[in-house]
């Protein structure tokens, strides 16, 4: 045994897969303690905030003021203002009233604007733009006129006769200064909810879902295997019957049939875990079968059967500690094929159906519900996926780390 | 051709057998559902209607179509009666359309998209993996992990991220559905090209989703393989490396073949929902449509093709596996 664990941490897979979900783990538990609350508490109003840095722009202008003069700040405050789109389309415009611009990188905010300035005409008509391109010429100008000439902003309190203060171009207030200001590393989603927030909480709700799906799987799995493989005869013949003709029924259609004859209103993540895991035991009964029946005549289990020992016994203490290692790891297998399940599940709309706990699958849904995936809000379902692949492949290096340990065969 | 027989025989009684116990499931599961699903339609149906006498009519109609009103065991039969007539009931959020109808013109995709796909994931994930084994070091290193790890991604994760780079960045591909949007499936040229087009990225996606676990599984075949007596004996006896190789991959393919048979199913389930990110007009998208419109026929109907398309898969793997290996002519022909 403790040979057997020495291997284990020898063995560079196991550690790397072993550390990784360690890592995710403790994540899992460290992060609410610095972020506290309901991950589901809609924080945002509006859908997909970007991930980022957000000030209170109420506090800072009210903030204490401080007078920098910084050379290039108001190159930078135009070339913010500009999209990459808006410095296509000026291009474009330069190009077509005939202005050589083929030297000109669409990133070099200087040059662009110069050429703009000297040669853009209002009134100018050229063919080949639509009333709403030409329109928009115009909004662009508007803008940079607009960021260009000396203005002072001027704040008024609401129904007040005398202005409260006034910003000019060269005020700066210190961060530190400002009281409200909340760092969202992966935005909020469709909801407005914190991203990150809710995938700490997800990945935890889905780990709890992989392991009750893979519990319940190895039990039923165990249970039939150790049955079929010791017993033989017509239990086997019956129960390998059962096992085929499921094996080959995909579970996923199952899970599909069962999940949504279930109804919205029971499907929790603990009963949605419980029939992952009922319908995902097939091999484990096939193998578990196996390996028992290569076990079933060897003479330290004929020693047993003539000393009288009783049925349980026999497998409690002379298969059993035979086939822990093989059982293991079927177990996390079947950890990660659960959390990857209750994903595909969620995506057809048949997940759990809890408004106080989110799982990567709903996560999931609802990212491609609101179409994140097309409108560019990529911090709304990357870091699901990255998160269920960094689990599935720290449970399966695990697996193989094992693997290689117990069977010699596949060392490297 | 005798011994075949026999073991054709013996694999076709299990399809059949399989088949009744998924027909029975499909029947059998809706059916347990906690809830009243004719009440449910009724009350989609009647809507604002306060009328209960209405209501109490649209209810036995419904319970008349349906057929709920019957015993258990009439209602399984008329469900196998009309299942050999082809009739799979009539759908409720696209009534009056009949399932099979919509499952007709969607099951064409479906198998156009992923045969093809899954054949040449298979096909790739083995070669990489017989490679891997065979040039131990350097790809061993490098290939696996990457695989291992590309293998992890979940099937919708890799279709998600091929559209927002293929589709939504760099604009190479259209962004959902099975040809454009403003044309009508004819045998054009124009139409051709459309879905060509929209084939590639849900195509590779699929393929990207079955190299990995092939690969994995063919390499460890190989590795066993080739520490076998057989092959010793062979380098031995001063056989050519490239014909040694040729007799290693010929076995370890064999469990590959049944691997592939064990594994069809998860990889349709895998497949389906990669059609939903592509809104591919198949049956993992209309499953999709049909559960978010409780569509409860159209589901219990996609279910059932599907598990019918594995089987049929299964047992064509079956049927193939039987010629090509050796050890089953053999076991077949002493019998």
């Amino acid at each position: 045994m403790s040979n057997t664990l020495k291997n284990l941490l020898h063995s560079p897979k196991f550690m790397v897969g072993f550390i990784l979900f360690i890592a995710i783990l403790l994540t899992i538990l460290i992060y609410p303690l610095f972020n506290p609350g309901n991950p589901l508490e809609m924080i945002g109003v509006g859908t997909f905030a970007k991930p980022g840095t957000y000030i209170s722009l109420y506090d800072a202008t009210s903030s204490q003021k401080e007078t920098l003069k910084i050379a290039n700040a108001e190159e930078k405050r135009i070339a913010a203002a500009l999209s990459d789109e808006d410095r296509v389309k000026m291009l474009e415009w330069l190009s077509a009233y005939g202005v050589d611009v083929t030297e000109v990188d669409a990133s070099n905010t200087d040059a662009i604007l110069e050429l703009w300035m000297a040669n853009y005409n209002p009134d100018a008509s050229i063919k080949g733009f639509t009333k709403s391109e030409t329109r928009n010429f115009r909004l662009i100008q508007n803008r940079i006129t607009e960021l260009m000439s000396a203005d002072t902003l001027i704040i008024y309190e609401e129904g007040a006769e005398d202005s409260k203060s006034k910003i000019v171009k060269t005020d700066y207030v210190n961060l530190n200064a400002i009281a409200n200001v909340k760092t969202l590393p992966l935005g909020t989603d469709n909801f407005g909810r914190d991203v990150l927030k809710e995938l700490v909480s997800a990945a935890g709700t889905s780990i709890i879902i992989g392991l009750i799906a893979g519990s319940v799987a190895t039990v039923i799995g165990l249970t039939l295997g150790l049955l079929a493989g010791y017993l033989g005869g017509n239990a086997d013949e019956i129960i390998m019957f059962i096992t085929t003709v499921f094996t080959v029924i995909p579970g996923f259609v199952l899970l599909i049939l069962i999940s949504y004859s279930l109804g919205q209103d029971q499907r929790g993540p603990t009963i949605v875990a419980i029939v992952i895991g009922c319908t995902s035991w097939t091999w484990t009964a096939r193998s578990v079968r196996s390996q028992v029946i290569s076990l079933r005549n060897r003479d330290h289990v004929n020693l047993s059967k003539l000393s009288g020992h009783s049925l349980g016994r026999i497998i409690l203490t002379d298969i059993l500690p035979y086939i822990a290692s093989y059982v293991v790891m079927a177990f996390i297998l079947q950890v990660s094929s659960g959390i990857l399940s209750e994903a595909q599940l969620s995506l057809l709309g048949l997940g759990p159906k809890t408004t106080t706990t989110p799982t990567l699958g709903l996560m999931m849904n609802w990212a491609m519900l609101y179409s994140a995936h097309t409108n560019g809000s990529w911090w709304a379902y990357f870091p699901v996926i990255l998160t269920i692949a960094c689990i599935s492949f720290s449970l399966n290096l695990m697996n193989t780390g094992m693997d290689q340990v117990f069977n010699p065969a596949l060392r490297d | 051709m005798k011994g075949y027989r026999k073991y054709f025989t013996k694999k076709i009684v299990w399809f059949l057998i399989t088949l009744f116990v998924a027909m029975v499931l499909n029947f059998v599961l809706p059916r347990l559902m906690p809830s009243d699903p004719v009440a449910a339609i009724t009350g989609k149906m009647a809507g604002q209607t306060t009328d209960t006498a209405a209501v109490q009519e649209i209810y036995s109609r419904f319970e008349e179509e349906f057929g709920t009103n019957k015993p258990m065991i009439v209602q399984f039969l008329i469900f196998l009666r009309n299942l050999f007539k082809g009739d799979l009931g009539t759908s409720f959020s696209q009534y009056p359309r009949k399932v099979s109808d919509i499952i007709s013109s969607s099951i064409g995709w479906t198998l156009a998209l992923q045969i093809p796909a899954i054949i040449v994931g298979w096909i790739i994930g083995n070669v990489l993996g017989a490679v891997a084994a065979y040039k131990k070091k350097g790809w061993d290193k490098i290939v696996m992990p990457v695989t291992m790890f590309i293998s992890n991604i979940p099937a919708f994760g890799s279709a998600v991220i091929l559209l927002y780079l293929f589709a939504v960045k760099w604009k190479v591909a259209p962004v959902a559905g099975g040809y454009a949007f403003d044309m009508i499936p004819n045998f054009s040229w124009a139409f051709v090209k459309s879905v060509i087009e929209h084939y590639q990225l849900p195509f590779w996606s699929i393929v990207l989703i079955s190299i990995g676990g092939q690969a994995i599984g063919m390499r460890s075949m190989s590795i066993y393989e080739l520490n076998a007596d057989y092959v010793k004996y062979s380098r031995f006896l001063g056989i050519r490396d490239g014909k040694i190789v040729g007799y290693v991959f010929r076995n370890a393919m064999l469990p590959q073949v049944t691997g592939l048979a064990m594994s069809i199913g998860g990889s349709v389930s895998g497949a389906l929902v990669a059609e939903i990110i592509f809104s591919y007009p198949g049956i993992g998208s209309t499953m999709y449509a049909a559960v978010t419109a409780a569509d409860y026929p159209l589901i219990s109907a996609c279910t059932l093709i599907i598990t019918i398309m594995v089987l049929i898969a299964t047992l064509s793997l079956d049927i193939i596996y039987g010629f090509i290996d050796p050890r089953v002519k053999a076991a077949q022909f002493d019998a």
